[in-house]
């Protein structure tokens, strides 16, 4: 590969131990990808946040990290709400644990953000270098924002903040994010009453289907919080880390991606917009679980007017970053009021709160699928309308 | 005997081959702490790997993969070396931060037991 100088400084052990090791990390990587060179990165989102994943052996490696982020970096959702973990039943020793790691990721630079959707609060430029890790949030940047990032794991993603570099390969690289399996619906008209959780549907399903190449869908028009939902599945049943909506996401209304879209085979793949309707159940929940991906100020809107005037009759948990939290004290108030619980920091997979919870009710495509195996639980998809309803004992 | 490989994690390690041909996911298939392969559907089943020089295909399973390599490193059960196939990120990362001198595609055959020494630097393997 072809080093500059601040590359071999780092790897001659100049800016330290730690900075020495991370820099032989994005080495081996360009080495296996076979990348030419590595590339300064705009932003940085680590994963391996929840003590839940990375466990003991984790938790002693970043403890043995010394240095600082050299550009800005988002820390993933932890394991429980950082602050208010003794309302909710988390477990002691776990909470001790946890509250270790954030402190590890803390000196090393690595803003405590707590959240999958960091782009809510930061600028993401199209066409912007970044190393960012959790799945829903790489095919976010990638997809609808037009950024560019391959899906890193915990300890690269920490290499890129704390040395600035990737290694230049993969999705950075233009021609390497041409769609490879065609979608179609077999009846264009149905998706127009579409909700997220359709698109968490659809998602579940293509995503299966896709493994890692890359997805191009015609005849849908989604919105931003569909697109959010549509990828997440996507990067949970299979795994997508960029896909492409004709005429919606940015890339496809670029004249190289409308040549290639044009000329280039692929396998085309018809989906019965009856296989996604089926994918709602009708179990009674005991829970209801919402904001996998975190809420967007939108979806936080829908759920205020949702729950106005009502009672949540079983635990009822909307997953949020603090800054949303922070940003929308008189929203928060309003879908309190209800008796729900707006959690934030963490989220229902890496949390011990949805163990072995029973009938989990969500509209995340994402959740549905991590449900069982991550936590033990039953999960049942709905509308957010629908979940409310749940909710509620109606 | 020299053979040549491909440098992934350096420094250098000797010990006792331990081969197989399928790929090892560290996450539930090794125990951190005693080095015992306790995936019952793998072919080592039951062996340790700590000392051993590790020879197997690539990684796969979780990404937290790389921290039970770490884990067993502090624990001191971990292998003295990895020679792999073909060398993905899981066992690319754990080996660098648990200092596992690494290597992979090696030209030439290995001997089917005995001891070897991987030098992870050069990214060679040398047997007598």
């Amino acid at each position: 590969m072809e080093l500059d100088k601040y590359d071999q400084a780092l790897l001659n052990g100049e800016y330290g131990e730690t900075k020495q090791k991370m820099m032989e990390i994005l080495l081996a990587l360009g080495k296996i990808y076979e990348a030419e060179k590595f590339i300064e990165v705009k932003s940085v989102q680590v994963s391996g946040a929840s003590f839940k994943t990375i466990g003991d052996a984790g938790l002693s490696w970043l403890n043995s990290l010394s240095g600082k982020a050299v550009v800005p970096s988002f820390l993933n959702p932890i394991g429980m709400p950082r602050d208010e973990w003794q309302n909710l039943g988390i477990p002691d020793d776990f909470a001790k644990k946890q509250l270790e790691v954030n402190a590890a990721y803390t000196r090393l630079g690595i803003r405590p953000t707590c959240t999958c959707t960091p782009y809510y609060f930061n600028i993401i430029e199209r066409g912007d270098h970044l190393a960012w890790s959790e799945s829903s949030a790489v095919s976010y940047v990638n997809s609808v924002l037009g950024a560019r990032t391959n899906r890193e794991g915990g300890p690269s993603a920490l290499a890129s903040a704390l040395t600035g570099k990737t290694p230049y390969y993969g999705l950075h690289i233009v021609k390497n994010r041409i769609p490879q399996i065609e979608f179609h619906i077999d009846d264009p008209a149905a998706t127009k009453s579409w909700t997220n959780a359709h698109y968490g549907a659809l998602g579940i399903i293509a995503g299966a289907i896709s493994g890692n190449k890359i997805p191009f869908f015609t005849e849908i028009r989604p919105n931003r919080d569909m697109l959010k939902s549509l990828g997440a599945a996507m990067a949970a049943s299979g795994a997508v880390a960029l896909y492409h909506v004709n005429e919606i996401t940015p890339e496809t209304r670029f004249p190289f991606f409308k040549k290639h879209i044009e000329e280039a085979e692929r396998e085309v793949v018809e989906i019965e917009a009856a296989e996604i309707e089926e994918l709602f159940g009708s179990l009674e929940a005991d829970v209801v679980a919402l904001g996998c991906p975190h809420v967007s100020e939108e979806e936080l809107e829908e759920l205020a007017s949702l729950l106005e005037n009502k009672r949540v009759v079983m635990p009822f948990y909307i997953f949020a970053a603090e800054e949303m939290r922070v940003k929308h004290p008189d929203l928060c108030a309003r879908i309190q009021s209800s008796g729900a619980k707006i959690v934030p920091d963490t989220c229902m997979v890496v949390s011990p709160l949805m163990d072995r919870a029973g009938v989990v009710m969500t509209n995340s495509g994402k959740a549905f699928t991590y449900l069982p195996g991550m936590c033990k639980a039953t999960p049942l998809l709905g509308t957010l309308e629908e979940c409310v309803r749940a909710g509620c004992g109606e | 005997m020299l053979l040549q490989g491909r440098s992934i994690a350096k420094g250098t390690g000797t010990g006792p081959l331990l081969i197989t041909d399928t790929p090892i996911s560290f996450l539930g298939g090794v125990d951190p702490k005693t080095g015992i392969v306790i995936d019952e559907s793998h072919p080592l089943f039951g062996k340790s790997v700590a000392g051993k020089v590790l020879v197997f295909p690539y990684g796969k399973g979780s990404t937290v993969g790389s921290y039970v390599l770490y884990a067993l490193a502090k624990n001191h059960v971990a292998p003295a070396a990895i020679i792999n196939t073909e060398c993905e990120t899981i066992i690319a990362t754990g080996a660098i931060i648990a200092e596992i001198p690494t290597v992979d595609r090696l030209k030439g055959d290995l001997p089917t037991d005995g001891v070897v020494t991987v030098d992870g630097t050069r990214g060679t393997v040398s047997f007598a």
